[in-house]
């Protein structure tokens, strides 16, 4: 038992292997938030006036919201005012090929083990890569631009396809949704935008890639992707930050549209800088993400790794609006240390044949805490609905938590729905049983961890799952594996 | 859905206004240990206020527009016109007990003397004993609800002046159950406020059965409180059937404090009603300790049956398992919230829960809220939910086999609701509980038989 104690002390006692800071030179603004910072943003950004008023409307809405204080987390209160909103690498890029990109930046995605270069061709991946809220790399938009699809950032899709922002923008995660996605409604500064036309089918991955490198910002990004009809993407989204001491607040906003028949598979690994060992510093990762199945027939899949934030809280939600629609919540959330996630998703059946599946895999090491939140709502027009959910925990070691918050509201009496959680330990006969085969104490959990967390990795897609098996030894192993 | 406005505030002064018009009253013969908590309580419950959806534990059920009617309150014992004892005779067969009946939330005065009760065991008013016997009261009294944060509970103990006492010395065995009957009899809308005290001691067993009950049509609003003591190697049962008007609104809030080796067994059957809201909590503060709840509510029209639980494993080696299953019809609307928590060292615990819930039409809703926490990893610890309907499959082989359809239904349903009733461990009450089941599920039970008689 004591041996089995010290292994768990080594395995979770991991070390985070991002925390490098890039040096290169920042265009930043005063910290603190008013109307006037808003502009200045707007305004750097050159944007029309419909973002504009946009934004105002939403700081407007904002400063009269409070800060939710409903979530199974400890933390200490905000200042808002002491974070700076918008940080841009100086050198804006527009770059042509990479021979032009700043050193200090290529270094930094060679550091991220992002495959920026002609390693590209061969994972097939086109990144669009945004550090400090700045989007400062597109790769592969002409291999996309052929089929009509439109992969660009934020900024420029504002520019360039104006009306698809405004149409669709806010359309699933409306301004007064909650705090944080009315702050980063007012406060956005870049992101990505996607849209896949009629009845294209994107050849390859789409990624974004994140990084927080200022000290003292936030950062605060907005996704958008539409998936026009019959259309299909797979979108993947990576995030890691250098080690600082203070907390640093994350606060993004992703949009999923999905038309008729459309398909989007979104996939997160999400790496933030956890905070040291006694739970200094860490990104505080409050995002809202959320799709629309608008069309009938179409399909929304979430599935995200979380192991990094010192603060993880966020609900990846499907709205199943058009008739037969699918949504899907696949996570792993990993918490070691001083971490705390409060985790889940929202599947809202409103459509006839709805069908929405959650398996959430939670492992707690440390001191940690892991929640589960979940709601599933049957619309009473939803008939026929059907849903199943799955939340297990594992808790490594007596001084963490895990915990489960799901909420069920039915209001159909043709909908199936189905809740199940556990919460276990590694057994010890299962460790006993692995030792007994010449299976190590060590090698032993890493595998039972693994095996655990499988069928939810199995879905992401496969440059991602050896990443996301990387970061689950990382997180919790350690010296095991 | 309409809903009228409630001015959140307005109701909850007009409680605490009333508390404070009515502070002589509520002093007066009351004892001292009542009447000690009563200003910090009544400032416990301003701070809340009545709770309405934003309040999270009552999310599902709003109580601003219950509390916002009008009602009288009842803070005197107040003469009843006719004998109770004539009137209503609960007659299920060869059910033996001990029976006391309370009236609006107090004691019948007219009750009749508990004859071949075991020595040193005391049972009857809480206001009486109160006073007589202080010494087996003031341990127990408010110990746990006293920690509630629930503003309800807090605005029970500000108003109590009676209800039903209970107290089992240590090594006696009432094998008799005890029968407490809660009727509530009006001619117009009166709130009533009910506290109950239940200590066992050491090694003792016995078993109390709540019957909720109303002899007339009227609103009411009933706030009840029992707490129950449960002590080491002691074995308890206490059943709660309600069966009241579509006007009634019951909140029913019991607290079980469990000492070592103890077993407890609780469950509520809810037949008919027309508010319920049902907390539970049970604290689980000596090892080896088990808990079985059981719950069960048939709905209709609007009703709305909201059952709460929190189960606390505060010790190591504990066992619970709690079982809730609805069956909703027609309007109503179901909550169910479990809640189970497993403090920090409270190892090689297992904790389960189950929540089933069957809707027969769409305007019929149910809501259901399991919770997990859970801060020591020796465990095993699960919930499952489902909503669903009635197996289209067993439908079928029964159908198969020349049952009709209705028929089918009407034995699956029952088989449904049987699993949870075949946890009671008081035979008579069994068979009476399946019996008035399946009367329910027919349609033909409005009420408890001799009930409807008023």
């Amino acid at each position: 038992m004591e041996e089995q104690d010290k292994i768990l002390e080594e395995v979770t006692s991991g070390e985070y292997k991002f925390g490098f800071v890039s040096d290169f030179e920042m265009d930043t603004i005063p910290k603190g938030l008013n109307e006037d910072v808003i502009r200045i943003i707007s305004e750097k950004k050159g944007e029309p006036d419909f973002m504009l008023q946009f934004r105002l409307d939403a700081f407007r809405k904002w400063q009269k919201m409070k800060m939710p204080d409903w979530a199974y987390l400890k933390m200490a209160p905000i200042d808002f005012q002491e974070i700076i909103y918008y940080a841009a690498p100086k050198t804006k890029p527009q770059y042509e090929s990479l021979d032009e990109v700043d050193p200090e930046l290529l270094e930094t995605f060679n550091k991220l083990g992002i495959p920026l270069e002609e390693q590209k061709m061969l994972a097939g991946v086109a990144v669009d890569a945004v550090i400090d809220s700045v989007s400062v790399k597109t790769t592969f938009k002409e291999t996309l631009a052929e089929k009509g699809i439109i992969f660009c950032s934020f900024s420029e899709a504002v520019k360039e396809h104006p009306d698809l922002v405004q149409k669709y923008l806010g359309m699933s995660v409306p301004v007064t949704d909650n705090f944080f996605a009315a702050l980063n409604s007012a406060v956005f500064s870049d992101g990505s935008f996607c849209y896949i036309p009629k009845g294209v089918r994107c050849p390859m991955e789409l990624s974004t890639y994140f990084r927080i490198n200022a000290a003292g910002t936030g950062q605060f990004e907005r996704t958008l992707i539409i998936a026009d009809d019959d259309s299909y993407v797979s979108y993947l989204e990576g995030c890691t930050a250098p080690m600082r001491d203070e907390n640093q607040l994350h606060a993004a906003v992703v949009e999923i549209i999905a038309l008729e028949r459309a398909e989007v598979k979104y996939s997160t690994v999400q790496n933030w800088y956890p905070g040291d060992k006694n739970g200094k510093g860490g990104v505080y990762n409050f995002v809202t993400k959320r799709g629309v199945c608008r069309g009938e027939s179409s399909k929304i899949s979430w599935t995200q790794v979380e192991t990094g934030s010192a603060i993880t809280w966020k609900y990846p939600s499907c709205i199943l609006l058009g008739d037969n629609s699918v949504g899907e919540f696949n996570s792993v959330a990993v918490t070691n240390n001083h971490q705390q996630a409060d985790t889940g998703t929202k599947m809202i059946h409103i459509g006839k044949n709805t069908k929405s599946t959650i398996v959430s895999k939670g492992i707690s090491a440390g001191k940690s805490d892991n929640a589960y939140r979940g709601l599933v709502k049957v619309m009473p027009g939803a008939t026929n609905a059907r849903n199943f959910s799955q939340c297990d925990s594992l808790l490594l070691g007596s001084t963490c938590g895990a915990h489960t918050f799901p909420y069920i509201e039915v209001g159909n009496k043709t909908a199936v729905v189905e809740h199940e959680a556990t919460t276990s330990k590694i057994g010890e006969d299962q460790i006993f049983y692995c030792n007994q085969r010449g299976i190590s104490t060590e090698d032993a959990i890493g595998m039972i961890v693994n095996g655990y967390a499988k069928e939810v990795l199995n879905k992401l897609p496969m440059e991602f799952a050896v990443e996301a098996q990387k970061l689950l030894q990382i997180s919790l192993e350690g010296s095991v594996g | 859905m309409t809903q009228t406005v409630v001015n959140k505030i307005a109701v909850s002064e007009k409680y605490t206004s009333l508390f404070q018009v009515n502070r002589e009253l509520l002093d007066e013969g009351s004892s001292p240990l009542l009447n000690r908590m009563r200003d910090v309580a009544i400032k416990r419950f301003e701070k809340v206020g009545v709770p309405g959806f934003k309040n999270e534990d009552y999310k599902y059920t709003n109580l601003e527009r219950v509390f916002d009617k009008e009602y009288r309150p009842v803070f005197q014992y107040e003469k009843v016109d006719v004998d109770l004892n004539e009137v209503f005779r609960c007659d299920v067969p060869q059910l033996n007990t001990f029976t006391v009946l309370l009236i609006n939330g107090w004691f019948y005065a007219r009750n009749q003397q508990l004859s071949g009760l075991p020595d040193g065991v005391v049972a009857g008013s809480l206001a009486q004993l109160a006073n007589e016997r202080p010494e087996l009261v003031q341990d127990y009294l408010n110990r746990q609800a006293g920690l509630s944060d629930d503003p309800l509970v807090a605005l029970n103990t500000a108003f109590a002046k009676d209800g039903f006492f209970l107290y089992v010395p240590d090594h006696v065995v009432i094998e008799k159950p005890i029968q407490v009957i809660n009727l509530m009899r009006s001619e117009d809308a009166v709130f009533a406020t009910q506290r109950n005290l239940i200590i066992i001691g050491k090694n003792s067993q016995a078993k109390v059965i709540f019957c909720d009950h109303t002899l007339s049509a009227c609103d009411f609003l009933v706030n009840n409180v029992t707490e129950v003591f449960v002590g080491r190697d002691a074995v308890v049962d206490v059943y709660t059937i309600q069966s009241q008007s579509n006007n009634a609104n019951t909140v029913n809030s019991s607290f079980f404090k469990q000492a070592e080796n103890s077993n407890l067994l609780t469950g509520t059957a809810t037949l008919h009603g027309g508010l319920i809201r049902n907390n539970l909590k049970v604290s689980m503060d000596g090892e080896h300790a088990e808990a079985k709840v059981l719950g069960m509510s048939f709905t209709d029209k609007r009703q709305h049956v909201d059952n709460f639980t929190n189960i606390e494993h505060n010790k190591a080696h504990c066992l619970s398992n709690q079982l809730y299953k609805n069956v909703l019809d027609e309007d109503s609307v179901g909550a169910f919230t479990g809640r189970i928590h497993v403090a920090r060292d409270a190892q090689k615990t297992n904790a389960f829960q189950r929540n089933n819930n069957v809707l027969l039409t769409d305007s019929a809703k149910m809501n259901t809220k399991p919770q997990l926490i859970i801060d020591a990893d020796d465990v095993k610890c699960s919930h499952g939910a489902t909503v669903g309907q009635i197996d289209e499959e067993a439908l079928f082989y029964l159908r198969a086999r020349g049952i009709n359809e209705p028929d089918a239904r009407l034995m699956l349903m029952n088989a449904f609701a049987h699993e949870v009733i075949q946890e009671i461990r008081v035979e008579p009450l069994r068979d009476r509980i399946d019996e008035l089941v399946d009367k329910r599920l027919r349609g033909e039970l409005a009420r408890c038989h001799s009930c409807d008689r008023s």
